[in-house]
């Protein structure tokens, strides 16, 4: 995945909801509104053809994430580059009836929440085509046959609702409904979190296969850990807001160096017979509004923190080919690791 | 004061034991066979994990032992006994008087299990008031206590709480208090992190463990986490479309799982595997339960080993060794 061109470049996005509109009073005043940093300050990559996941607690901003890079939210400031345009320049209500729209798909969380229920297979994945692409009659039925092939979804299925299919058939109707566009970016917003295991290796098998047959690069929102080490080339953690590590997939779970990143894999269940030593994080995370801008965010959660982090917040430095952590106690870049 | 958890894991009769189990629900496109032939028991201090897929009746079979199936459902046959009581036979009174008091369930979804429009200490407050003889002038007091014994934070403010005022997982808190709040000594938690952050998940869990320890209650975890299982489980049960396939104590079913199922169920868990490609599908769906022709090894059509006995005689189930039995005419 180096010399891979960059699909995606997320540069110093941020996004900041001020909480209530502040009054009059509070103007005159000259009273602050209190402002959320959802996302604070985020920049990353994705390749063409790279499948990038991004994982971390519900809270730390990822969904804020995705809603802004599937242009559906307005950054505060910050760029978001697909294929070299900035997108962020394109206001959310417009972005609809823009020309790269098409380019950019998403799967959904939950496939009986995401599809109409009044609405055949047929008919959820003709919606897009007939919206942004324009196709109707022949055209469309190829299309939407061609897309049901691809997820391998059966013809004799195209004509049922959504009560009548199983899970495992729904997940396919929403990918089916993502790729009909040939997107060069699909956003997947935990896609097997509501399957069994047994249909959820079905469908990450899918995955990875329309992956490399399409060309399509992923952006795959997951807590499941397990299942982003399975199918990501390269792995982003975020804690509240920013991304505390970033790095190759193999490298970054074999040798985490956030304790962030190693507090969440030491959670993934299954372990207990492996010896390992569990770690616990205790207490909730500081609240997001108007956080201090000076102290690590993980601070007060963190089993590792001491003095200086109260006084300074980390930025991302290389700790390896490709790897970055936001973290004072790592040694500086070129020093013994 | 008690015995040491040790003597109770060996007690002769266990806390729980549904035998040969049988439940069937009527619909408008026929009758359902959803649990058959099941039998399980727990003791005091153990904690079993029953695992399947959906639509396996993991859920279904303990709504029926605790009487809370839905209208349409029915127990065909069998016993469950909790405690010297057949709560198969036991009337609507004696289960209310129970639930909640001796036994209690944590729900899959806490935020659909919770009253929207009721403060969760007052919820809280409810189920003390209904099951236990606490005077009311002290039930705010043993309500703030009850949430402070699953580690909510700032347990007097968070009294006064809404359900949606909550984060997820202090909600799933609030439902494993509202559960424990009468010390039972069964307690059945359904899927009780589904949804959770692995963090949360595993601060959830260690909760349900520490508590179960403490009070030496008998714990099911129903799970299709098999990772989650392995990890917090004495013993595990394996469902598949309404019978149990397998059952042994965790760290042999997972070093030698006997039925095919079950070697298939391990296979398909993301953890451990090094690559995608190493991670196996089961073929084949669970089978429909209205059908008139079911196998009588309900797994046969998705499994590689069958033979014409799998569909045409009665499944047999084999002890390998204490406590490792299996459903399956051609073992592994």
């Amino acid at each position: 995945m180096t010399a891979s061109s960059t699909l995606l470049a997320v540069e110093g996005v941020r996004k900041l909801f001020p909480l209530g509109r502040g009054g009059v009073l509070d103007r005159l005043r000259g009273r602050r509104v209190p402002l959320l940093h959802a996302v604070d300050g985020v920049d990353f990559r994705i390749g063409a053809g790279e499948s990038v996941g991004l994982v971390g607690e519900s809270g730390c901003g990822k969904s804020t994430l995705v809603r802004l890079i599937t242009r559906t939210l307005d950054p505060t400031e910050g760029a978001i580059r697909f294929d070299g345009e900035d997108l962020a320049r394109i206001p959310a209500r417009q972005f609809a009836s823009a020309p790269q729209r098409p380019g950019i798909q998403m799967v959904f969380q939950d496939p009986t929440d995401s599809l109409n229920p009044r609405h055949t297979s047929r008919d959820a994945i003709a919606e897009p085509l007939r919206r942004l692409a324009g196709l109707s009659g022949r055209a469309l039925a190829e299309r939407v046959e061609e897309a049901a092939a691809q997820v391998q979804l059966p013809e004799a299925l195209l004509g049922r609702y959504p009560h009548q299919l199983s899970g495992g058939q729904k997940a396919r109707v929403g990918i089916a409904r993502a790729i009909a566009l040939r997107p060069r970016l699909l956003v997947l917003d935990e896609p097997t979190a509501a399957l069994d295991v047994s249909v959820q290796a079905v469908i990450l098998h899918l995955l990875a296969d329309l992956k490399t047959r399409l060309g399509m690069s992923y952006l795959f929102v997951s807590h499941d850990l397990d299942v982003v080490r399975l199918l990501c080339d390269r792995v982003l953690v975020m804690y509240l807001g920013r991304i505390v590590e970033e790095g190759p997939a193999g490298e970054l779970f074999a040798l985490p160096r956030h304790p962030y990143t190693r507090a969440l894999l030491s959670a993934i269940p299954g372990q207990a017979g492996a010896g390992a030593q569990r770690i616990r994080l205790e207490g909730d995370p500081v609240s997001p509004v108007d956080p201090d801008p000076k102290r690590c965010r993980f601070l007060g959660r963190c089993p590792e923190g001491e003095a200086a982090c109260a006084s300074a917040s980390p930025v991302l430095l290389e700790c390896g080919p490709g790897h970055r952590a936001a973290c004072l106690r790592l040694p500086p870049p070129g020093g013994a690791g | 004061m008690s015995a040491p958890l040790i003597a109770d894991a060996d007690h002769p009769v266990p806390l729980l034991d549904v035998q040969s189990l049988g439940v069937e629900f009527q619909t408008r496109s026929g009758t359902v066979r959803a649990i058959q032939d099941v039998s399980l028991s727990v003791r005091r201090g153990e904690t079993v994990g029953v695992v399947g897929e959906s639509g396996s009746g993991k859920s279904v079979l303990f709504y029926s032992v605790l009487g809370i199936l839905d209208a349409a459902g029915r127990v065909t046959g069998g016993r469950a006994v909790f405690g010297g009581l057949d709560l198969t036979a036991a009337s609507p009174s004696e289960l209310a008087e129970l639930r909640g008091r001796e036994a209690a369930m944590i729900f899959q979804n806490p935020r659909a299990a919770l009253n929207p429009i009721r403060k969760v200490g007052r919820q809280i407050e409810d189920v003390l008031a209904r099951h236990t003889s606490t005077p009311s002038a002290q039930l705010r007091a043993r309500a703030i206590e009850a949430l402070a014994a699953v580690r909510i934070p700032d347990p007097e403010r968070r009294y006064h709480a809404y359900p949606f005022e909550l984060s997820g997982g202090l909600c799933q808190r609030v439902m494993i208090a509202l559960s424990l709040a009468c010390s039972p000594s069964l307690l059945i938690a359904d899927e009780p992190t589904t949804g959770l952050d692995v963090t949360t998940q595993a601060a959830v869990m260690d909760l349900i463990r520490e508590l179960a320890t403490r009070r030496r209650m008998a714990t099911v975890l129903i799970t299709h986490d098999l990772g989650l299982a392995a990890d917090y489980c004495d013993r595990i049960v394996v469902m598949h479309a309404g019978h149990v396939v397998e059952t042994a104590p965790t760290a042999q079913l997972f070093a030698k799982p006997r039925h095919p199922y079950t070697a298939r169920l391990v296979a398909t868990t993301p953890h451990g595997a090094q690559s995608l490609s190493a991670l196996a599908a089961i073929p084949g769906n669970l089978p429909d339960l209205r059908r008139a022709d079911l196998p009588n090894c309900r797994f046969s059509e998705r499994c590689d080993r069958k033979e014409a006995a799998c569909v045409s005689e009665p499944l047999t189930t084999t002890e390998f060794e204490a406590g490792h039995r299996v459903a399956c005419r051609r073992p592994l």
